[in-house]
């Protein structure tokens, strides 16, 4: 780059950091408050100076289990959503169906149904059913997060692969399933991968549900560790902030490392 | 356009009835493979999406409460729950702060994520890096912005009240989450952190598909800077803006954890939405009749701006 054109970005890059700090200084301030131990600390200074772990080892005691559980639920509603999502975006993006255009209005329409109105039949049924605090209905009610949202970005990018690839096999004989399944599936490696990690973060990141369909304290998410805290006058806010941060670590670790799937999905939040 | 086996030459001009057996059963056996891959998707959406709406309808006129999962009776009783609702003191409330919370967020968001969406438009070293890394307060989960900001807003403790108070804007700490007159403002502003990151992800999108000739053109005629905005960037834009701000709407009614992590709907209600009033019925109350009324006024506004997105969508598509 020639100096001239660095002179005249770099006032740029520089205020895109300023920017950057502003908007993730409470993400930076979650992590400071998190290593500074004191208990009935009345107020916390700008960096952690005595850095301490006891944050996070009262939450490591208090939510190791709230974790686990969370990590369950969020990776079971990555099989149920692809399990269910994946044939069906094949299905929108190849086959001509009457009735096809009905179900994609109403996946549309299913994404914008306040969860709340969910949460509250779920759970007369859940009820009904016996999937109150269990991982099964966590899970089940957490695809609600993702389904919609996988199939109508898997079938985006499905739409992409020339039919010929599929039409050759067909001709050999293969069904459609076979088709799908070693064909297409191996193809849309990325699009699964983006809307797998979309799903998890939906599932991870859930309140709605953990609040709603759980009432004991066996199975919680971690989602619900940190609004247990909330609920009272909060004595000592190190162990709360550890929480926070361990319940982000998906977020950054994909955000990081994942980088392109993430841009991709956020793309296709933009297009659906 | 993609062509299926099924809708092939033959079996697109060749009425089913005229067609021989083998074929006709060939092709019904065809199109149920293929409906086969819907099936898992329409049960799933039946059951947790068509099924919540006609239930929550249904429960709306119900005396549904802590008796009904003791006998699994829940008596009809019409239009009682929407009475109730109605005429209890709390519903204008919810109303007005549902409206004020949605108009206040949206705003925010939109206006700062477009400011956004336009300086990384200028492509600058790091400009990717930090746009992506941007997007961070929308991946957290909710209940962990909630949670810091929660103590970056204390009204002692807090970081915002220290340095407001050090540098001397402020002589008084502000009471951000437990005023009534001010929790609300407190509860917006944290909503606009977490929507900002939204709005310039899709207004950046939309940047991107203008063309450069617009502007080229533009600067020709004289219009560069704040003309190139009102007259390339902002009609060029609309349909994007339309979308972005329907999809704001809706999804800024649902919101139920920011409020809850931060202020519990408090002080003095000062906080409730139709959202939160609607879990506090259903939930804390068990009174799941007029907790499924509140959120059936839920659903019709949503809907409402539903229809509006589809219709701005397809002109975003047509243009």
């Amino acid at each position: 780059m020639s100096p001239t054109t660095t002179s005249r970005t770099l006032p740029h890059t520089i205020l895109g950091i300023v920017l950057l700090a502003f908007m993730l200084f409470p993400v930076y301030w979650m992590v400071n408050v998190s290593l500074q131990g004191g208990s009935t600390a009345a107020s916390s200074t700008f960096l952690p100076t005595d850095v301490t772990f006891d944050g996070y080892r009262t939450a490591i005691e208090d939510q190791t289990g709230n974790l686990l559980t969370s990590i369950v639920v969020a990776l079971g509603a990555v099989a149920v959503s692809l399990a269910v999502a994946t044939p069906a975006a094949y299905a929108v993006s190849r086959f001509r169906l009457r009735g096809l255009g009905v179900f994609l209005f109403a996946l549309l329409l299913a994404q914008m149904i306040p969860g709340i109105v969910i949460a509250n039949s779920l759970y007369t049924l859940f009820n009904d059913l016996g999937l109150l605090n269990s991982y099964a209905g966590l899970v089940l009610a957490n695809a609600t997060h993702g389904i919609p949202f996988a199939i109508l970005i898997m079938s985006a990018f499905m739409r992409s692969i020339p039919p010929a690839l599929t039409e050759a096999a067909r001709v050999d004989g293969a069904s459609h399933f076979r088709a799908f399944w070693s064909i297409i599936v191996p193809v849309s490696k990325n699009s699964l991968i983006t809307a797998g990690l979309f799903c998890f973060l939906f599932a991870w990141s859930d309140f709605m549900f953990g609040l709603t369909l759980t009432t004991g304290a066996d199975i919680k998410p971690v989602t619900l560790g940190i609004y247990d805290y909330l609920q009272g006058n909060v004595q000592s806010w190190g162990p709360v902030m550890a929480t926070a941060v361990l319940s982000s670590i998906p977020a950054i670790v994909l955000l990081v490392l994942a980088q392109r799937y993430i841009a991709a999905g956020a793309m296709g939040g933009a297009v659906k | 356009m993609t062509t299926t086996l099924a809708a092939g030459p033959t079996g697109a001009s060749a009425p089913p009835r005229s067609a021989p057996p083998t074929r006709r059963r060939a092709r019904r056996r065809e199109l149920t493979a293929q409906w086969l891959f819907l099936v898992p998707a329409i049960a799933y959406v039946l059951v947790f999406f068509g099924y919540p709406i006609v239930k929550n309808l249904v429960m709306g006129f119900q005396d549904y409460s802590v008796r009904t999962f003791v006998t699994g009776e829940a008596p009809w009783v019409g239009l009682a729950n929407y009475a109730e609702v109605v005429s209890s003191g709390i519903f204008q409330t919810t109303v007005v702060n549902t409206v004020l919370f949605t108009l206040g967020s949206i705003a925010g968001q939109f206006v700062i994520g477009l400011l956004f969406a336009l300086f990384f438009k200028r492509r600058f070293p790091l400009s990717n890096v930090l746009r992506s890394l941007l997007l961070l307060p929308w991946l957290l989960p909710m209940i962990a912005g909630s949670a810091v900001w929660r103590w970056i807003l204390d009204q002692d403790g807090g970081i915002l009240n220290q340095t407001l108070q050090g540098v001397g804007i402020i002589d008084d700490p502000v009471r951000w989450l437990t005023s009534p007159d001010i929790a609300l403002v407190a509860v917006i502003l944290v909503n606009v952190w977490v929507g900002i990151p939204f709005n310039m992800t899709l207004l950046y999108s939309g940047l991107q598909n203008i063309p450069d000739e617009l502007y080229e053109a533009g600067a020709l005629d004289g219009a560069t800077g704040w003309k190139a905005f009102r007259h390339i960037t902002w009609p060029s834009l609309r349909p994007v803006v339309n979308v972005v701000l329907v999809l704001g709407v809706i999804y800024t009614l649902k919101v139920l954890d920011i409020i809850l992590g931060l202020t519990g709907g408090g002080p003095a209600n000062a906080t409730q939405t139709l959202a939160t009033d609607s879990y506090r019925r259903s939930f804390q109350e068990f009174s799941f009749g007029t907790g499924a009324a509140v959120s059936n006024v839920l659903i019709v506004i949503s809907l409402v701006f539903a229809v509006v997105y589809l219709r701005a969508n397809r002109r975003a598509e047509d243009e």
